[in-house]
């Protein structure tokens, strides 16, 4: 029986180790931070466009970009050098290794995103229709994300910058097929079907609930997604990873 | 009792059989000794044993824990130096000590206090603010030894702690191995460095091809070769290799600039070679009888010699 107590401060510690470590790394940096500023100013400038009316879907793309930045780099860096086999031997399991990983990640992605939010609250006045909400959506959203970087970094590579650009690939189109640029209530039918699919489209519409009250979905389903979402992801990232453990990778 | 226990431990990776049936039992403060050539499996049995890597079959306990069933409880009994030693080189030597600590529930005093014990013995009180990307191999490895031993652990496993270092590192590395043992630590050692086994270790274990050939105290193992009694000598003439054919020696090798003859009766073979020189007008610059070492050992029962 794993004592939970060791467990827990396991986890603790990996995710202490991770934001001590990972959090000022220069591709962090430029994908957590300023990557989803610059879309979104890109987006935004020089279009006559209600910045309050897509506030909520800034967010979602900036808690999106955060959380998902700090676990593709984690496990690729500490491969390459050599650092994840002192890790392993440490009294830690793979799964307090993930967690701390997606700890550290949703960590850093609500920080940004309550920083963003508060700055938007004061300089643009923000409604907050239901601040309960916010309150779950930010780190629910934070660790789906974060999860999806870890999920990301499992494959056994040993190079950060082979793993960040495979992350982009994937991370990229996701935000055009969110209801981020175009809101979920002007979506046409396949296109309706296809945001369906992508997790940030629950984020997006649980930050238009909370901030607009525009929601398009049930609040309900939207976390009830994500929670499934994220379990997913762990139980990917933990079977890959497991996998290589077993080949020695 | 047996602290460290391996059972039928097996691995391979595709093809290639790496470890195969590897038992392996460690009493309570023993030191440990695992030689083998390169790709003999030992690294693939370390991390098996603690925990690292998945074995196909078999099972490895440590303080009577299953590993892979209670890796938690299990490595809180453990320190380990991996094989390149490597610690956060993002982290000052003092936050790689302290991180580490806690991980065994060591509290804020007794981790700083044992943090300042072992930097300064290890010394590297002036460079614990240091950022470890900083320093060199044998600081790094330096470093690597602190984190393995802050918790003061039942069980320290290394492997090859002295790769690649300075005579000063080297020095420095086998002393701490010889204090943790003294303060109650079992040491599990794996090496390349025949001489560091035959120093150190109370027992030894050969494997070769993922297979555990030999099993015993150097001293044993030693004897077990004690038909290769060998006399080395030196003239300070050229001498021919045909010159020392018979006489009861079995063969003859040159090792700098000395002969070295392999015979089953030393003494016949001196004098064999004191007629040599008188017959040959040769000077003899130097002559010594000597036992097999454990290198000599260590190589035929992994080549087969």
């Amino acid at each position: 029986m794993m004592d939970l107590r060791i467990f827990a401060r396991s986890v603790l510690l990996v995710t202490e180790k991770n934001m001590r470590i990972y959090y000022y790394k220069g591709a962090v940096v430029i994908f957590g931070l300023l990557f989803p500023f610059i879309m979104f100013l890109t987006f935004f400038i020089g279009r006559n466009l209600d910045l309050v009316m897509f506030y909520p879907a800034f967010l979602g793309m900036m808690l999106f970009f955060s959380a998902s930045s700090t676990g593709p780099l984690i496990t690729p860096w500490e491969k390459r050098e050599k650092t994840y086999e002192r890790l392993l031997s440490l009294p830690v399991t793979l799964e307090s290794i993930i967690l701390g990983d997606i700890l550290a990640g949703a960590i850093f992605g609500v920080v940004i995103t309550t920083i963003v939010w508060s700055a938007g609250s004061l300089i643009l006045h923000l409604p907050l229709a239901n601040a309960g909400l916010l309150a779950v959506t930010l780190p629910l959203g934070a660790l789906t994300f974060a999860a999806l970087g870890t999920l990301l970094s499992s494959p056994a590579m040993s190079n950060p910058s082979n793993v960040m650009m495979l992350s982009n690939l994937i991370r990229l189109p996701l935000i055009f097929v969110s209801g981020i640029f175009i809101p979920l209530s002007q979506l046409g039918n396949w296109e309706w079907i296809l945001t369906s699919l992508s997790p940030l489209t629950y984020l997006v519409d649980l930050f238009n609930g909370s901030i607009n009250g525009n929601a398009v979905y049930s609040p309900v389903l939207d976390v009830l997604v994500l929670g499934i979402v994220i379990l997913g992801f762990i139980g990917c990232a933990k079977l890959i990873q497991q996998w290589n453990l077993s080949k020695g990778i | 009792m047996e602290i460290i226990e391996a059972d039928n431990l097996s691995k391979s990776f595709g093809p290639v059989r790496a470890v195969d049936k590897v038992s392996i039992a460690v009493k309570e403060g023993e030191i440990f000794g695992f030689l083998g050539p390169n790709g003999a499996g030992k690294t693939t049995t370390i991390r098996m044993m603690t925990g690292v890597l998945t074995p196909d079959a078999g099972s490895a306990r440590i303080c009577g824990i299953d590993i892979h069933k209670n890796p938690l409880e299990a490595k809180m009994k453990m320190g380990i130096i991996p094989e390149n030693g490597t610690v956060y080189s993002d982290l000052t030597a003092e936050q790689n000590i302290l991180w580490t600590a806690k991980f065994y529930g060591m509290d804020g005093f007794s981790r700083k206090k044992r943090a300042d014990e072992i930097l300064s013995y290890l010394g590297l009180t002036e460079r614990r603010n240091d950022i470890v990307r900083t320093f060199s191999k044998g600081m790094r490895q330096r470093i690597s030894i602190a984190c393995a031993i802050v918790p003061s652990p039942p069980v320290l496993f290394l492997d090859e702690p002295t790769g690649g270092l300075d005579v000063f590192s080297r020095r420095l590395v086998i002393d701490t191995i010889r204090r943790m043992n003294d303060e109650g630590s079992t040491v599990f050692l794996t090496t390349h460095n025949i001489e560091e086994a035959n120093e150190l270790c109370t027992i030894i274990s050969v494997i070769n091809k993922g297979k555990i050939i030999a099993t015993d105290s150097p001293e044993k193992l030693k004897k077990t070769f004690d038909t290769a009694n060998y006399l080395e000598i030196a003239f300070e003439q050229p001498v021919k290799k045909e010159w020392f054919a018979g006489d009861g020696i079995s063969r003859v090798e040159t090792h700098g600039d000395k002969w070295r003859l392999y015979t089953e009766d030393p003494d016949r073979a001196v004098k064999y070679c004191a007629a040599l020189a008188e017959r040959e007008h040769l000077k003899i610059l130097s002559i010594a009888t000597s036992n097999p070492t454990l290198e000599e050992a260590f190589v035929q029962l992994t080549t087969g010699a």
